[in-house]
């Protein structure tokens, strides 16, 4: 107990369904927050960065944990804790990406409760299952009062903590196509076990024989727009997966990322990171599309 | 290694006795202390580094419904309690009245009815500033025209504290000006923090009918801090009560007298009520005893074929807004003066600096044996790149000039000395250990531009157990501790001590002392510590001293227990006295070893209406005060090995190769925890622990976000070894190891990264080696750490 911050005074309200937690939202207003894992919000809480005036807790929502397959989508529910996606064989066979950032995202006990919801409803710069989304195109399924809307993962995010989510909406579910010959693989640098980016790369290729057919590359941390590194992607697309076509997508993300120095490491070092990290990512996918990782 | 079940009578591996309440959860920690009617502390805290105070605005705060005492630096000072002394003579603001000089320096004092009524009271203050310009860059503390911090301070125009120097310059700089070699490198052993898991705090409870106050408070020092309560509020020193309860770790942290403390006691004064006061994570890390901040210069004078012939160090010490540091008092910068390490030289020389910038104060041991780290760090940086510049072995360049063990004791360049050691032995057995031949072979197989491997030596000399007395006081408090030994009439025993866990396992081996001179079960001994009026005088636990001076007390006042045993066994057995024989829990007579008596026995007739001897008081208790003749100088030899991704930075410690020897071994499984966390620590340091400060002098280390300890995953299994070098003057030979592991570590892992980046013409690079520092240092542009990075 000692080393507790308190947080300054909410209310407080348990959702039982997704329409009592959007009904809750509306009855308190732009003020509310939902609280999924918590492992975001309450430490703003506690350091008074963040002072809703009443807490939505959407644990009880066990209607949102869930991956699974629906035809050629994997479907995962905002609620899924990211313990759960890590664990996930489906995810792992059509997605291992997911398994390479889950394996690096904080610890083990803040993977217990953090969610994947929260995970991009929370929207920081150094999230890595923003790029991961991003890197394969996925989508996210919002309601709200007026009913459900998909957006895709690469314009969900508005800027640094912000999102399309507005006030009285709930992120329901993130969904990705399953394509054939498809990779994909995360690499992250962090200063020690369980902290935060100092920079990081996913990376997803679908190949057709000896050239790459599709291509997506997200990027967390590094100042990338939408954690999004489109003309890399594009520079890939129809090229042969050579290792040289390799670094050069990893030359071009990097160069148009504009990354902020701070403790974790100046600019130059982040911006070198971004294209080590492409690379890796990307020679990982290719090998992994191509069977042999 | 197997941990017997049976516990030995002495020395040997046993269970922690006191385990048994922390892994159920059943320790009783000062934020466990919950007193009826007891209210809540909260510190206002500065937001600037440097600022005038124009105005304290309280009356929102005062009527906030929940709120019981708003407390400022104009209220203290109408008590004379808004300033108080430092522990190395200087003043330190309570709550600040003119300036604040440091960001997180405590402005207010808020007392309500629970913690969240405090914090939210917090915000009604309104405190007017008019920020000034941050001094933040310890080596540009004293340029002309610096803004000066403690414009308090009669006299005071510049921001320097004092110069203080130790060693033969004359005949250091002349070894220099005939010296084949010489090599200068520039060293930062940058801030870290001890960051215990329980942060700073304390219950105090003043009762205005009888006039004592009682003080929770998780210090390391429960003693001094009686004494010093004393003499700052002028409470007379018998009643006055300091209870440190179970520790949570200390490192250091807990030695000093925090403002909060004293706003505690003020608090409890004015309302009539015992005060709850703790820090929050942040408050700990930003406003409490940092430790280092070691700005060196070191050079390094030698002959060609590699002998070393002299040290020469230039520091400045960046001590923070006011000079807090905990040493004794001849010793502005603690033991620093050992630097000269574990070689034999012809002279050194060092020349300190101590200045004063906008950052919290402190300056303590953090596990640091009063800057023996840092003494540690600069040697073993100088030997390698004087390696480095030779293109010699690390090892051999070591070996040619470690102590050999015919010269001790060894007077050192520098005033030390040295109780006793072999050098050789441990350096060849962590060697042996490591298998270092086979590292090397592994190491030049490499191929150009792919991963690298690298291999650091270190090898350590401390000196621990202040101190004697005649050379060692902490605000006058000489630093000697006492000891009380009682034998119940069953033959049970409590032992009463002066100094304090925070997790070193007290409970365990001062009893093993006990069981080993008078051979009664460890379960037999009760030890009794951290509360003032249970307990002798003594300065407590820091700076690894308390197997050194406690653990001495401890045998000397059991063998006086046995001595008056030896008594009454001669009137049990009517012999005289020195016709017996002492064996392990017996006495018995010369002669006939079926003639005697257990201690027990002896204990139990010392109550008993036997006659005893004119002049025999009866019962065996007895009390001592250790005042230890020289300190004890533990040592060892690390190597450890290290991967590094030069496309990314990262270092992963692939083995650690620890030979301590730190004397006898009371309870070798605990020396084994102390060198494991020390150990760990060391990691810590060389690789990501780090208070950096931003241009305007904001912390940039105020979370655990921020401010990073490792983890199990940076660690690797550790291999330890052992050498055994007893004390000639210590009662039992023991020497202290609390913090040898975290002198001697950092160097190792800082030396086995610069090694690995040899390949890249890369000769020194500061701590912490994250990876962004260990690809600048790649690209030739390393990072200046104790800045922000931009
Ligand atoms: C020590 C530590 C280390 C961490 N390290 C990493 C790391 O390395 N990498 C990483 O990516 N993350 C890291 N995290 C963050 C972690 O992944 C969090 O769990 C995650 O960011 C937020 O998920 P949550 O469920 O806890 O969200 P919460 O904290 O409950 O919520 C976060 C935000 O999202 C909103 N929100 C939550 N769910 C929804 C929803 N369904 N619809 C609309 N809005 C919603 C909330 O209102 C809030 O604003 C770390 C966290 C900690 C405490």
């Amino acid at each position: 107990m000692g080393p507790m911050q308190v947080p300054a005074h909410f209310e407080y309200e348990r959702a039982t369904s997704v329409d009592h937690a959007l009904a809750l939202l509306a009855k308190w207003g732009s003020e509310a927050r939902v609280v999924a894992g918590g492992h975001s919000l309450i430490p703003m809480m506690k350091l008074r960065l963040a002072r809703p005036e009443a807490l939505v807790d959407i644990n009880d929502l066990e209607e949102l944990a869930y991956v699974r397959l629906d035809g050629d989508v994997l479907a995962v529910g905002a609620m899924t804790r990211h313990a759960d996606l890590l664990a996930s064989p489906l995810v792992g066979e059509h997605y291992p990406i997911f398994h390479d950032a889950e394996r690096v995202i904080a610890d083990p006990v803040v993977r217990n409760r953090g969610t994947v919801g929260g995970s991009l409803c929370q929207a920081d710069p150094s999230e890595d299952l923003s790029a991961a989304f991003a890197a394969v195109d996925a989508a996210a399924v919002v309601r709200g009062p007026d009913g459900v809307r998909r957006v895709p993962v690469r314009e969900f995010h508005t800027g640094p903590y912000e999102t399309v989510v507005a006030p009285g909406e709930l992120l329901v579910e993130v969904v990705v196509p399953v394509r054939p010959g498809g990779g994909s693989a995360y690499e992250k640098v962090e200063r020690r076990v369980g902290d935060w980016a100092v920079a990081a790369a996913g990376a997803a290729v679908w190949l057709a024989g000896d050239t790459i057919a599709d291509a997506g590359i997200g990027l967390t941390a590094v100042g990338a727009a939408h954690f999004h590194a489109p003309a890399a992607e594009e520079f890939l697309r129809g090229s042969a997966a050579t290792d040289s076509v390799l670094v050069e997508a990893g030359r071009i993300a990097a160069e148009r990322c504009e990354p902020v120095a701070d403790q974790r490491g100046p600019a130059d070092y982040k911006k070198h990171l971004a294209g080590e990290l492409t690379v890796r990512a990307l020679r990982r996918a290719v090998a992994r599309a191509r069977g042999v990782a | 290694m197997t941990t017997v079940e049976q516990p030995p009578i002495g020395f040997g591996r046993m269970h922690r006795k006191e385990d048994a309440r922390f892994v159920r959860g059943r320790g009783t920690y000062v934020d466990d202390v919950n007193l009826p009617g007891m209210l809540h502390g909260a510190v206002l805290r500065s937001p600037f580094a440097h600022a005038r105070i124009v105005s304290i605005d309280t009356a929102a705060a005062q009527a906030h419904p929940r709120v019981k005492a708003v407390i400022t630096g104009q209220t203290l000072d109408g008590l004379k309690l808004a300033w108080m002394p430092t522990l190395s003579q200087d003043t330190q603001a309570v709550l600040a009245t003119d300036k604040v000089r440091f960001q997180g320096q405590e402005v207010a004092f808020v007392v309500a009815e629970d913690r969240y009524a405090a914090r939210d009271a917090l915000e009604l203050i309104d405190v007017e500033y008019e920020p000034l310009p941050a001094v933040v860059d310890a080596r540009r503390a004293l340029d002309p025209g610096a803004p000066v911090i403690r414009d308090d301070k009669d006299g005071q125009t510049d921001n320097h504290i004092f110069d203080w120097g130790a060693g033969d310059e004359a005949a250091t700089d002349a070894v220099f000006a005939s010296a084949e070699v010489v090599v200068a490198q520039d060293v930062l052993y940058p801030r870290v923090h001890p960051a215990p898991l329980e942060t700073c705090g304390a219950v105090a409870d003043f009762d205005a009918v009888t006039g004592k106050l009682t003080m929770w408070c998780n210090t390391q020092a429960p003693h001094a801090h009686r004494t010093v309560y004393a003499l700052v509020a002028g409470l007379p020193e018998h009643k006055i009560r300091v209870i440190s309860p179970d520790v949570g770790g200390g490192f250091g942290n807990k030695v000093p007298i925090y403002p909060g403390y004293v706003c505690a006691v003020v608090g409890s004064i004015v309302t009539g009520k015992p005060v709850k006061w703790m820090e929050d994570r942040s408050e700990n890390l930003m406003s409490t005893g940092f430790a280092r901040d070691f700005h060196m210069r070191g050079e390094v004078a030698a002959t060609r074929d590699g002998k070393i012939r002299a040290l020469r160090v230039k520091v400045i010490a960046d001590h923070g807004a006011f000079n807090g540091t905990a040493q004794p008092t001849k010793f502005p910068a603690g033991f620093f003066h050992v630097f000269t390490g574990s070689y034999d030289m012809e002279a050194a020389h060092c020349a300190v600096t101590g200045v004063y910038t906008n950052k919290a104060p402190g300056g303590v041991a953090y596990a640091c044996s009063f800057r023996i780290t840092e003494a540690a760090y600069l040697v073993e940086r100088m030997v390698d790149v004087l390696a480095y510049e030779l293109e010699m072995d690390p090892a051999e360049l070591r070996m040619k000039n470690l102590l050999r063990p015919e010269q001790f004791p060894y007077p050192s360049p520098t005033g030390w000395e040295y109780d006793s050691g072999d050098y050789p032995r441990a350096l060849q057995l962590a060697l042996d250990m490591a298998g270092y031949a086979e590292l090397r072979a592994e190491q030049a197989a490499r191929p150009p531009g792919g991963p690298l491997m690298g291999i650091g030596i270190s090898f350590f000399t401390e000196a621990v157990g202040a101190g004697p007395r005649k050379h060692m006081d902490i605000l006058g408090l000489g630093m000697a501790d006492g000891a009380e030994l009682r034998v119940h009439p069953t033959g049970k025993a409590v032992l009463r001590i002066s100094v304090q866990s925070q997790g070193q396992g007290h409970e365990t081996t001062y009893a093993q002392i006990v069981a080993e001179e008078l051979g009664i079960p460890p379960d037999d001994v009760e030890v009794v510590h951290g509360d003032t009026d249970q307990t002798p005088f003594g300065l407590g636990t820091y700076g690894s001293r308390s197997t050194p001076v406690s653990g001495a007390a401890t045998a000397v006042v059991a063998r006086k227990v046995r001595e008056r045993a030896r008594q009454v066994a001669s009137a049990m057995l009517e012999v005289d006295p020195g016709d017996l024989e002492w064996e392990k829990g017996r006495w018995y007579v010369r002669g006939d070893q079926s003639q005697g008596r257990t201690i027990q026995e002896i204990a139990l007739a010392s109550h008993s209406s036997l006659e005893l001897p004119e002049g025999v008081e009866g019962h065996l208790d007895a009390t001592t005060v250790y005042n230890p003749p020289n300190l004890t100088f533990p040592f060892g030899a690390y190597v450890c090995v290290v991967d590094v991704d030069p496309g990314t930075g990262q270092v992963k410690v692939r083995r650690f190769v620890a030979v301590d020897d730190c004397g006898v071994r009371i309870n070798p499984m605990i020396v084994e925890g102390q060198v494991h966390g020390g150990l760990a620590d060391g990691i810590g340091m060389a690789l990501m622990e780090l208070i950096a400060f931003d241009e305007d002098g904001n912390c940039l280390g105020a979370s655990f976000m921020d401010y990073l300890l490792p983890t199990a995953m940076e660690c690797p299994s550790w291999e330890l070894g052992e050498t055994v070098t007893p004390s000639p003057h210590h009662p039992i030979g023991a020497k202290g190891v609390g913090e040898s592991a975290t002198v001697g570590s950092p160097a190792a892992v800082v030396n086995a990264v610069l090694d690995a980046l040899k390949p890249y013409g890369v000769r020194h690079a500061d701590m912490p080696l994250t990876p962004a520092h260990v690809w600048r240092a790649i690209q030739g542009r390393p990072i200046r750490t104790d800045l922000a990075i931009t």
